[in-house]
């Protein structure tokens, strides 16, 4: 592609000996280019405008020295030609092949939506997708990576249908994945509450709150099956909250208008995963699946074009081990923790997801990040990891800092209690900017709003990094209206905290203690502290209607994957599409490209494409072993982080990412010099295991500043400076409504923009306002 | 803070293990205990020797990976928390920690404080499930009301998280809590009665073949464990096994 070779040429619509000498042909610019796919020659056509006769052509202009291709014998050849030599001139060939390369990917990203109406369109895609028949599942093999609420559901579900899988996971048994963590709930389209649900509400209140950036017809397939899910994990004695008639109850999250969220108690991810693992354990039993407990995905094997097994490590013996099947799902979760600090595990990972990426699965949307504005702050550099406080907190906690500087400082020093500033000098900042919705904004508006306070100085604790989250007010309010209830004396302001202080009590008591324990500080008498915190990330592996990548043969699915929440996901959605995923849709799409795959036999591990890529992991591992490094791999992972979280964070702007951009790339270069790894490779090692997931986050890092700064619009939980209303709100730009899907080129910088148009037939495409 | 600590140490199940002393400056009262021994894994790692591994993961006390065994007790000094929750300000400055992974016959140590609890799973394999397929036509979720007080029930026996600090408190190292929960959780729902029988008797069968002792109602269990799991889950784990083995 690199020649540049450009020709002229007449427009010839028909055979050339059918054309009279008189007949007048349009001049256009050839241009030769290899196509980088396919190898192939192609042409590139362009008109000009000019038109010639064909007497006075010159087919042999190239060979002259004026190089005109226009004869004299044209009353208008100077003019002409003049023309012409303009157009080649600014002919911006470099800019027509960028689109060129793009439409023809876009061919290759095709999301395979299938047709009819969007109600109809998953339904019709069932009927239509090829199936297995269950002799022949018993001679396919599948490997799942993973044990969350996606891995873990799909593969008992794989398993009931008679597949034979295959599960990994880094942690020690599947029932600690770090899905179990998710305390609020999961929402499903029942209308139980018959308060005016229905799945074309779920759908659209998903796509409005990922601000208009995720696929129609994925989203309402997940709603679609959100009522499934429920019976599903019902029926598996998943003991969620009920009401006193035995029915089961719901509640309400933020950004929505209805009460469709299931849940039990603060631990609905951890009954949800209890119950795929249940699921999953009657496999094990029945010898459907064969589990590997602490075992690292390092690599995906690709045979033929196609997926065809994994490479892993035993993390108790350091065992290299290859594993071979027909296809390989990735249930392997997001990557928050290239940020560090995050409310995510200290083993979650991106390792998986990018050896996937590096082997020709395109990474969507790096830069969608959840920053949840209610976690505990930052207390100090020792700090390994953040603890979210519950999101309903914010139905009754008032958020605010000090409205005089000098106050702010003297909290900061500790020498001034926020108790001790008088209601005239607070400033409620959401209440202030956003009159309607107040403290209940979506979380990535109050999390931007607590950081511009925070970064004007108005910070409340050591670092300068918190608000507070005060329930005085609310314990007042619930204490005068228990008094009023029991007929006391209103004016007793002791017994109206105390009434007030039990309410507060019953609704949120544990979440109370688990910040006293924490923080130690009794949040009943002091307001809370809180500041936001990197806590999921939308983006992921790219993957089409059937959750496959790019890669033929390789899945993705839950959270690591792109597909449903756009650039910013709703409270209690990611256990909903994990789930969704998992039992209800990869199970089926997975089956219409097994369908070929039935007299294919077992895949052998002792080919070439094993044995390179076992090669490879090899090699990275005794690098890291035989490195002479001084530093530990927290090092740079805290490093990384704070890069991530100042320049690539809630607020984002050109010149940060170039920074970031090259200050990850520097770092990187410095991690391979400097990190010390202890111990040896043939042995349970955990800063091995951590040294290997660090190296992978240090080019994701890159990676995600790259799709920050291509993004020149701020939507959901990206915000570009540069792109924001008059009033500091996030402002859409409607060329960029579509998914980045970025292509492995060798380092991040070099990786390839794809891009797949979103379109919206079924929603109005509107801007968000919560004035 | 200025603590002295002794840890076990064990390089891998074959070897022989010790406990070490180290001593460790510098720590905040702030800080939680496993980010304690983080700092303490960085000098380490600095000075060129072996970081202490112990299993951790969540760190907010819910996926049950962390395990340790601190001054005599699971997940140390404080109540209803797990390690990862317990924070340095419950101890003294000058203080010595004893650090120690899980004991027990069925949880054999992998390397320092890090054990192998597959026992559990496999306790689980043997009939911690009910048996229902993925269909998307299974009943709706409404069809079989359950009472509050049972579903509140279940949830309470529901929410162990499979750590480990019963055995490891036992002086018997029972796994009676544990399988009397799992056990409990289902036989108080409709959907888990149908096959009640064979799901306590397959349990409490493999959970004896992996080793764990027996119950001697010491109680210990409940008052360590984590999550607050009530020790009559036990006595209903007892009356199931009685039931099923009177329906033969």
């Amino acid at each position: 592609m690199k020649t540049k070779k450009i020709t002229y040429s007449l427009n010839y619509r028909k055979p050339k000996n059918s054309y009279l000498s008189s007949d007048e042909l349009v001049v256009c610019i050839r241009f030769y280019y290899k196509c980088t796919k396919t190898n192939k020659a192609r042409i590139i056509k362009k008109s000009t405008g000019v038109k010639c006769k064909l007497k006075d052509w010159d087919s042999n202009w190239h060979k002259s020295i004026a190089r005109k291709p226009i004869k004299e014998t044209d009353p208008n050849h100077k003019s002409k030609n003049k023309i012409l030599a303009a157009k080649v001139k600014n002919f911006d060939i470099d800019e027509i092949l960028k689109k060129i390369q793009i439409k023809s990917f876009s061919v290759n990203l095709k999301s395979g939506i299938p047709e009819g109406p969007i109600a109809l369109k998953w339904t019709n895609h069932k009927n239509k997708i090829n199936l297995v028949n269950p002799a022949n599942k018993r001679l396919i093999d599948v490997i799942v990576v993973g044990t969350g609420l996606a891995g873990g559901s799909a593969a008992a579900t794989l398993a009931e249908l008679g597949y034979n899988v295959k599960v990994f996971c880094f942690q020690d048994s599947p029932r600690r994945a770090h899905s179990i963590a998710a305390q609020g709930g999961i929402n499903a389209a029942k209308n139980y509450q018959g308060d005016g649900d229905s799945t074309y509400r779920l759908f659209y209140d998903t796509v409005k709150g990922g601000d208009y950036r995720s696929r129609e017809a994925n989203v309402y397939r997940l709603a679609e099956v959100s009522t499934n899910i429920i019976d599903q994990c019902v029926a598996q004695g998943v003991p969620f909250a009920r009401d006193y008639g035995g029915l089961l109850d719901n509640r309400s999250f933020g950004g929505v208008l209805v009460s469709r969220t299931f849940y039990a108690k603060g631990q609905t991810g951890q009954q949800l995963l209890l119950g795929a693992y249940s699921a999953m354990n009657r496999q094990i039993g029945r010898g459907k699946i064969k589990m590997y407990n602490r075992h690292e995905m390092l690599d995906v094997v690709i045979v033929d074009g196609k997926a065809r097994g994994i490479i892993t490590r035993n993390l108790i013996t350091g065992e290299i081990e290859r594993h071979s099947a027909h296809a390989v799902v990735l249930g392997t979760g997001g990557y928050g923790n290239v940020f560090y600090l995050s409310t995510n595990a200290m083993g979650s990972n991106v390792t998986a997801a990018w050896k996937a990426h590096k082997r020709g699965a395109f990474f969507a949307n790096p830069c969608y990040t959840q920053i949840h504005p209610t976690c505990i702050p930052v207390s100090g550099d020792h700090q390994s990891k953040l603890t979210l406080m519950s999101e309903s907190l914010r139905n009754d906690g008032r958020i605010w800092v000090p409205k005089k500087l000098e106050d702010a400082k003297a909290i900061q020093n500790k020498t001034l209690k926020p108790t001790a500033i008088a209601e005239e000098d607070r400033d409620y900042f959401l209440e202030r900017r956003y009159p309607a919705f107040g403290n209940l904004v979506p979380r990535d508006v109050a999390s931007r709003a607590a950081k511009e306070r925070c970064d004007a100085g108005f910070g409340v604790n050591a670092t300068g990094e918190a608000v507070y989250l005060d329930f005085a007010a609310a314990i007042v309010r619930y204490g005068k209206e228990q008094v009023y209830i029991k007929g006391l004396d209103e004016n007793d302001e002791n017994l109206v905290q105390s009434l007030g202080k039990e309410v507060v009590k019953g609704k949120y008591g544990n979440l109370f203690q688990m910040y006293e324990k924490i923080v130690d500080e009794n949040p009943y008498e002091t307001p809370m502290m809180i500041y936001p915190a990197v806590h999921y990330t939308m983006g992921g592996i790219w993957v089409d209607y059937n959750l496959q990548t790019t890669v033929p043969g390789l899945y993705a699915i839950g959270e690591a994957n792109f597909s449903d929440h756009g650039a910013n996901r709703l409270g209690a959605s990611a256990l909903m599409q994990g789930l969704a995923d998992g039992y209800f849709v990869l199970p089926y799409t997975i089956g219409d490209y097994l369908a070929d795959d039935i007299r294919t036999g077992p895949i052998p591990t002792d080919t070439v494409e094993f044995e390179e890529a076992e090669a490879n992991v090899r090699q990275q591992i005794k690098a890291f072993i035989n490195n002479k490094g001084t530093k530990p791999v927290d090092y740079f992972h805290k490093k990384l982080g704070k890069i991530m979280w100042n320049k690539c964070g809630m607020a984002r702007n050109e010149k940060d990412l170039k920074e970031a951009i090259e200050e990850i790339s520097a770092l990187r270069e410095s991690f391979y010099k400097e990190v010390r790894v202890p111990g040896s490779s043939d042995e349970f090692n955990e800063e091995l295991a951590k040294a290997g997931r660090v190296a992978d986050f240090l080019e994701l890092g890159e990676l995600f500043a790259k799709d920050a700064l291509a993004r020149e619009e701020s939507a959901g939980g990206h915000f570009r400076e540069e792109h924001q209303t008059k009033e500091g709100e996030a402002k859409r730009r409607k060329e960029f409504q579509f998914v980045s899907a970025w292509e492995y080129k060798g380092a991040p910088k070099d990786a390839k923009l794809h891009k797949e148009t979103l379109n919206y037939e079924d929603i109005e495409v509107k801007e968000r306002s919560y004035k | 803070m200025n603590l002295t600590l002794k840890i076990w140490r064990q390089k891998n199940a074959r070897k022989k293990g010790k406990i070490v002393k180290y001593t460790i400056s510098g720590i905040s009262p702030d800080m939680s205990f496993l980010e304690m021994l983080d700092v303490l894994n960085i000098q380490l790692i600095e000075l060129g020797e072996e970081p202490v591994a112990f299993d951790h993961d969540c760190r907010e006390g819910i996926c049950g990976s962390c395990s340790l065994y601190i001054n005599g007790e699971a997940h140390g000094p404080d109540r209803r928390v797990t390690t990862c929750q317990l924070h340095m300000r419950k101890f003294k400055d000058g203080d010595t920690i004893f650090i120690e992974p899980f004991r027990a016959k069925a949880f054999p140590v992998i390397k320092d404080l890090v054990v192998d609890r597959s026992a559990f799973d496999r306790i689980q394999h043997a009939g911690g499930f009910i048996s229902i397929n993925t269909s998307g036509n299974t009943q709706d979720g409404n069809a079989i009301p359950i009472s509050k007080h049972a579903a509140d029930e279940a949830m309470d026996a529901a929410t162990c998280i499979g750590c480990g600090a019963c055995v490891a408190t036992c002086k018997n190292s029972s796994a009676m809590l544990f399988v009397g929960a799992k056990v409990s959780q289902y036989a108080l729902l409709p959907q888990g009665q149908v096959e009640a029988p064979e799901r306590v008797q397959n349990m409490v069968a493999q959970m004896d073949l992996e080793g764990f002792g027996n119950c001697t109602n010491t109680g210990a269990c409940e008052v360590e464990c984590p999550k607050g799991i009530s020790l009559e889950n036990i006595a209903r784990m007892n009356r199931e096994l009685i039931k099923s083995s009177l329906k033969g």
